[in-house]
């Protein structure tokens, strides 16, 4: 399937959970959040969000700013 | 304690809040930091970079000591700005925010409608938001009126360094609200932010005044002396400005 994440295309197997495309992009949980079209997931659901092809996933961080 | 800032339920010694911006590397932002004796550090919200995810901020912060103040920067609608301080909150498992919603891309100047807006939405979530505003009194109290913790009125625009331009708008906001006044956008040097604590604000948020400068760590500990100062000299009275001198030695028992 592929799933737009960070405004990248990108093709994941189908049945991926958020976790695992954290897990895939070697992402770490703590201090980022995750937007499933433009709705944020806690992270508690993570493990059991299943995403489908043509999803949306932004993923964020912490950078610097004032 | 005696003389504390506080914000929301949070009590903060220092009165100076800084950016984590545009430092020429992380070791001389972690020095400033330091320098800079803050205890609210800001970061803004972006996007990992797929192609070097192992990267992070937050390991060059210590988050013992400083409390994390996430911003909406770079949003110009309310429905951005919201979306933005919901994602802070699932991050950083904070409720604090500073809210901006940006109006036009030469200025920064904030789109207060579309501030007022974001802000009537995100106290309603149990936000303690610090809203980025024009020297505008009767949009801060419109701000306090929604629930704002604090209010962050611009001295100048963002990164311009001009310091206070309309001190008499900032005084007339200091008179107008209870929530405290957080200076935020526009100090260039520590006259600027001695002049904004002496007016009587409750503190000031900079990040370009520090980071941009050729030292950004001398920098930062002026600033602090400087906000320290401002602030003791607030409290301590000034005289009253006169146009013609008075003699500070004794007037009587002259040598003949």
């Amino acid at each position: 399937m592929i799933i737009r994440v960070n405004g990248e295309e990108k093709y994941f197997k189908d049945g991926f959970t958020i976790e695992d495309v954290l897990n895939e992009l070697k992402i770490k949980p703590e201090g980022m959040a995750v937007d499933l079209n433009r709705g944020i997931i806690p992270k508690r659901l993570y493990n059991n969000t299943m995403l489908k092809d043509g999803d949306t996933v932004e993923i964020v961080k912490m950078t610097g700013g004032g | 304690m005696s003389d504390a800032l506080k914000i929301g339920k949070r009590v903060f010694r220092s009165r100076l809040m800084v950016g984590t911006g545009k430092y020429p590397t992380n070791e001389v932002m972690k020095k400033a930091l330091e320098a800079s004796g803050a205890e609210v550090v800001t970061v803004a919200v972006r996007r990992v970079n797929l192609d070097r995810t192992g990267e992070s901020l937050l390991d060059h912060i210590d988050l013992k000591r400083y409390t994390l103040l996430p911003n909406t920067a770079g949003c110009y609608t309310a429905e951005d700005a919201i979306r933005t301080a919901r994602l802070a909150r699932e991050a950083l498992e904070t409720e604090l925010v500073k809210l901006e919603v940006l109006g036009d891309e030469k200025t920064l100047f904030p789109d207060n409608e579309a501030l007022l807006q974001a802000v009537k939405v995100l106290v309603k979530e149990g936000f303690t938001i610090l809203p980025y505003t024009n020297d505008d009194p009767i949009m801060a109290k419109k701000l306090e009126d929604a629930g704002c913790a604090a209010v962050m009125p611009l001295a100048a625009p963002i990164g311009s360094g001009l310091g206070i331009r309309n001190p008499h708008n900032i005084r007339i906001i200091l008179e107008t609200i209870k929530v405290p006044v957080i200076v935020d956008a526009g100090v260039g040097t520590a006259s600027d932010a001695a002049i904004a604590m002496e007016l009587g604000c409750h503190g000031i948020l900079m990040n370009t005044g520090i980071a941009g400068a050729k030292d950004p760590v001398s920098m930062a500990r002026a600033m602090n002396l400087a906000v320290e100062a401002g602030r003791l000299a607030y409290l301590a009275g000034r005289i009253p400005k006169k146009l013609y001198a008075t003699a500070s030695s004794p007037i009587t028992g002259l040598i003949g």
